[in-house]
């Protein structure tokens, strides 16, 4: 039965959602890290709900990006350790295809959700109503563009046994870019100056890394894998 | 014409020339570096704005363009390595990263010593000084993603991965301060045409440049030489070579 | 001259720890590889012998 390469993605992506699903355990884990940590910062700085804006665009994307981290060691280790990965490398459809969708599907339930539930995030740090558009534009690209670096990082960690602290050594420093753009385009919205240029960079880190990073990612699976 | 290029994914080759090139670039190095510093430190004249603060340059830049230098050598190397499949890529750029780290570590630190009597600070969230920063991460990644696999080809190529993704970061150090607002002042020397600085300050600090490079040349020979055995223990010229 | 040469024009603070640090950076690069190369070497001697001992 011969499936085109669009179908084989839609396939690919339903049963990594189908799986993520059977654990909605493992599913809120990650949203309730962000949840936890976005509330130790003003419970460690005991600042109050005005100063607390000043900080929020930094509290929130640091809470994303390590929130997003939690969650990516699993995005190749179970298929790899049963051989699934192997069979799907082999099954003729590209190891990349394979890889944009698992990555995509753990956008799906990472970072998506995790741009769902900031406007509560955002209301608990004293950001206005108004930026919440910018802060979750800039969320979702933000997210989207750190699933794929973290495709990257756990493509080469994927067999190492302590692989979880290796991977976050080596997606953050990538990913300061991010923070500096997407923390700097929701604390422009807040301002109520015009946060158009740093969303539009925010897009084109977006774009470049979601051109080149699915070959990279495979490129680290079949070295690490082979 | 394409027989150099073989020699040069010869193991025993690549020992034997690291060996013999290894004291004339430590010597040419030295030599270098002691004009460098003997008139970057005594006869360059103070700069009218900073002082006697500027001569922190000759250490700063130096160790900065060599920061920049060789992370791009061990990403080019390991893409080498990758592409054609040929092992003593990895070598060097395994022997590469430590040096490179050094040197960032290095800029950094004479960065900020600077700074407080530049600009009042030690350390500025700025463009230039926060890229740098994430180089000095990215080469402890590589070097710890190197050492972390039990297969020592497999680690080769994950490093070597991680280096050319990585490499984005150079051109952003590079470019920081004519893109962004930067706290840290721009090209002097690196601009086409003629560098903004005069030619009693100038001279040291090119002496200082390829001194550093070249003493990049000679440690990245000796390291070669303990990579490249790493990698060759069971071969039949590492008898020979080790007996010497 | 000698006097100004040691005090910087008052950043002798900032300019000679940054010399001193620069001198121990390099002076480690070569330790460091001087170190390397003479333990791949023990290693690679350690290798023959047990082959040779494998051999015979």
């Amino acid at each position: 039965m011969n499936v085109g390469a669009l179908e084989a993605f839609g396939l690919v992506v339903r049963r990594e959602l189908c799986l993520s699903f059977r654990r909605p355990d493992q599913l809120l884990q990650p949203l309730v890290f962000f949840l936890i940590v976005t509330t130790l910062f003003p419970l460690g700085l005991s600042l109050q709900l005005s100063l607390l804006r000043d900080m929020a665009p930094g509290v929130l994307w640091v809470a994303a990006l390590l929130s997003s981290l939690l969650s990516l060691d699993a995005l190749f280790k179970s298929d790899a350790d049963d051989g699934t990965l192997e069979q799907l490398a082999l099954s003729g459809q590209g190891l990349t295809l394979i890889v944009v969708a698992k990555t995509f599907a753990h956008w799906l339930v990472t970072g998506a959700a995790l741009v769902l539930v900031s406007p509560i995030v955002g209301t608990a740090l004293g950001i206005p109503g108004s930026a919440f558009a910018t802060m979750m534009l800039s969320l979702g690209l933000g997210t989207l563009t750190l699933s794929w670096l973290g495709a990257i990082g756990a493509g080469l960690t994927v067999g190492l046994r302590r692989g979880n602290v290796l991977l976050s050594l080596i997606v953050l420093p990538l990913a300061m870019p991010l923070l500096i753009f997407g923390a700097g385009a929701t604390d422009r919205a807040i301002s109520g100056v015009s946060a158009t240029g740093a969303l539009y960079f925010l897009a084109a880190l977006c774009v470049f890394t979601c051109t080149l990073a699915p070959f990279a990612a495979t490129v680290a699976l079949r070295i690490t894998l082979e | 014409m394409w027989t150099w290029f073989y020699k040069l994914a010869s193991p025993p080759y690549v020992y034997g020339a690291a060996a013999a090139l290894a004291p004339w670039f430590l010597g040419l190095a030295a030599i270098t570096i002691s004009y460098g510093l003997v008139a970057g430190l005594a006869f360059a004249p103070p700069d009218y704005q900073q002082g006697d603060a500027f001569r922190i340059i000759y250490v700063h830049a130096p160790s900065a363009w060599m920061s920049l230098f060789a992370y791009t050598s061990m990403a080019v190397a390991g893409a080498i390595a990758l592409i054609w499949r040929i092992k003593m890529g990895h070598a060097v750029a395994a022997a590469s990263a430590p040096i490179g780290a050094s040197f960032t570590v290095l800029a950094l630190f004479t960065g900020s010593l600077w700074g407080r009597p530049m600009w009042g600070t030690y350390w500025a969230w700025d463009p230039r000084l926060t890229s740098e920063l994430i180089l000095l991460f990215l080469y402890v990644g590589v070097m710890s993603l190197r050492s972390a696999f039990e297969d020592p080809a497999r680690g080769d190529r994950a490093a070597a991965l991680l280096a050319i993704v990585g490499l984005v970061n150079v051109p952003i150090i590079h470019y920081s301060v004519l893109w962004w607002n930067s706290l840290h002042q721009g090209a002097t020397v690196a601009k086409l045409g003629k560098p903004s600085m005069p030619g009693s300050m100038l001279w040291p600090l090119l002496s200082m440049l390829l001194g550093f490079m070249l003493f990049y040349g000679a440690v990245l020979c000796m390291r070669l030489q303990g990579e490249v055995l790493n990698r060759e223990r069971q071969a039949k010229w590492v008898r020979e070579a080790i007996k010497s | 001259m000698s006097n100004g040469f040691w005090s910087m024009g008052g950043y002798a603070g900032y300019v000679w720890p940054c010399f001193l640090f620069a001198c121990v950076v390099l002076a480690w690069n070569l330790w460091a590889a001087r170190r390397y190369h003479a333990a791949a070497r023990m290693r690679a001697a350690r290798a023959l012998l047990m082959a040779a001992g494998d051999a015979s």
